[in-house]
């Protein structure tokens, strides 16, 4: 029937309940851009509208079923065909028949469990999205609506620093401390590097943030490095004895939580990375795996109740009670 | 546990250095000089000689102070052997000078002054290179070439420590228990 563009058509469009105060996230597609979209939290309700706008009003529209879908799911870059869903909701919102005007129907997701936080990398992609469909004999109609979905924690209850002496046999012997292993996003590594022996001529030192994605499982793993960070923190030749300090604030840099085996599909770790160069351009380093994770914002008088409940889904115990008069200090 | 609104970017406690630390000589000092070139020999068969003085304080080196003479053929036996037996990439030698081999030549050839001091300046940037690099330390034949007295061409190539030396400049973990730390004691990559 649409085949000469005579057939009627419809434009189908998801709108949220919450669109005007729900906040946006920017969050980077695959070709590097970056967009906004809305950001929602373990256990919050997804609901909206669906508005099926006839393109020739008058004509008829026929159908098979209209339906809204909200997914989660991992797709593999080198295995495009297979979308491993891990969130699969649908709500059917109309029977088939058909439709003589524009129309709108309500949907609700009530507190979806959303277990991953979005994430979008080299070899991987996690997303969750709303489809709609109006299926048709020939040809569906289809729209989808991406969201992102952050995965929050509280300040873990066990946080020991990492310390230790490594070196070079009669070379190089240094003690590196950071004063963490486990950092929130927006959180600064402060350690310090002391220089026990140093019989190489070194010319300076920085440290590396370097972020590895892994995908695949058995024989067939890929390991993805990409140095996220580097900052220098000496220049010049240190003397033995010597106590160099290390400040990073992470705040600047494009880094996610780290992600470990999700859904048994892929990792994101994170390794930082002590680099000392010596005069010929020779590298000696350590790396040494740090935990990153996402600390909840500053919690707004004006924020949902679901939102907070949400928010106080947390990884390590917590006191709703508590976390909440928490938030209030903070809020000033 | 209540937690700070703004994160804690004091240094962490460290020890005061030691003022003989700071101020005393560095344990790195390692200084070679190429100087001095004298031809040997007559006619056809001469060729250059230079003077190879190190002055070092590292340990793995025997003498402290040595003086040899070597010739730039002494120095292309020590670029193969440890290209053979080492796992580093050799920095590159000055040109042989085929050329300036040939006869019938307007200048002095293979003895002309400029292209000795250039020569010279070379070997000197080489040993240097190599003999800062940890992993050729290891080596016999590089002590053999800096300090002694004739290099013994048929002699058994093999490290100078029976231990062996990190395949790569990755540091192992000489760690020991620490209050609140972790303890590693494998070696990591």
């Amino acid at each position: 029937m649409s085949f000469f563009g005579f057939g009627q058509s419809a434009d189908i469009d998801i709108v949220l309940n919450d669109a005007e105060t729900r906040k946006k996230a920017e969050h980077k597609s695959e070709d590097g851009r970056k967009d906004k979209y809305f950001l929602f939290f373990d256990g919050e309700t997804v609901s909206g509208k669906l508005n099926v706008t006839l393109k020739y009003p008058g004509k008829r529209l026929e159908h098979n079923g209209i339906k809204i879908e909200f997914i989660g799911q991992i797709e593999l870059y080198y295995d495009r065909g297979n979308h491993h869903e891990f969130v699969s909701l649908v709500k059917d919102l109309a029977r088939p028949g058909e439709l003589t005007q524009s129309q709108t129907y309500d949907f609700e997701f009530t507190h979806v469990e959303k277990p991953y936080e979005s994430y979008t990398g080299q070899n991987v992609k996690l997303r969750y999205f709303l489809r709609a469909t109006v299926s048709r004999r020939l040809s569906d109609i289809s729209k989808e609506l991406d969201i992102v979905v952050h995965t929050l924690s509280t300040y873990p209850e066990l946080n020991s620093s990492i310390k230790m002496e490594v070196g070079i046999e009669d070379c190089l012997h240094i003690e590196f401390e950071y004063n963490k292993s486990k950092y929130h996003l927006k959180d600064v590594i402060v350690g310090k590097i002391y220089f026990l022996l140093v019989r190489i001529k070194i010319k300076h030192m920085e440290i590396d943030i370097i972020k590895r994605e892994t995908t695949g499982t058995g024989p067939n793993v890929y390991h993805e490095n990409d140095t996220v960070a580097k900052y220098e923190i000496m220049d010049g030749a240190p003397v033995r004895g010597e106590s160099i300090p290390i400040r990073l604030f992470l705040a600047g840099y494009e880094i996610t939580p780290t992600m470990r085996d999700i859904n048994k599909k892929f990792s994101v770790r994170y390794y930082l990375n002590l680099v000392l160069i010596d005069e010929e351009e020779r590298r000696y380093f350590k790396q040494q795996e740090i935990t990153l994770w996402r600390k909840g914002d500053i919690v707004r008088k004006s924020m949902s109740h679901q939102a907070i409940s949400a928010a106080q889904r947390f990884e390590g115990s917590s006191n709703p009670e508590k976390s909440q008069s928490k938030n209030a200090e903070d809020d000033s | 546990m209540s937690e700070p609104a703004v994160a804690d970017t004091r240094r962490l406690n460290s020890k005061p250095q030691d003022l003989t630390d700071a101020y005393g000589p560095p344990s790195n000092f390692l200084e070679i000089d190429v100087y001095d070139p004298q031809i040997v020999g007559v006619g056809r068969n001469r060729y250059t000689t230079y003077e190879v003085r190190m002055k070092t304080n590292l340990p793995i080196f025997k003498l402290k102070d040595s003086c040899v003479r070597r010739r730039y053929s002494d120095f292309e036996w020590l670029k193969n052997e440890l290209e053979r037996d080492s796992k580093i990439v050799v920095p590159p030698l000055p040109g042989k000078a085929l050329k300036r081999q040939l006869p019938f030549r307007g200048d002095e050839g293979l003895f002309e002054e400029s292209f000795l001091e250039e020569r010279r300046a070379g070997l000197e940037q080489f040993i240097n290179r190599i003999a800062g690099h940890p992993l050729a330390q290891n080596e016999r034949c590089l002590h053999m070439f800096l300090q002694e007295e004739s290099i013994d061409r048929n002699y058994i190539p093999g490290k100078r420590k029976p231990s062996a030396a990190p395949a790569s400049c990755t540091f192992i973990s000489t760690s020991r228990h620490n209050a609140g730390g972790n303890v590693r004691a494998v070696s990591t990559l």
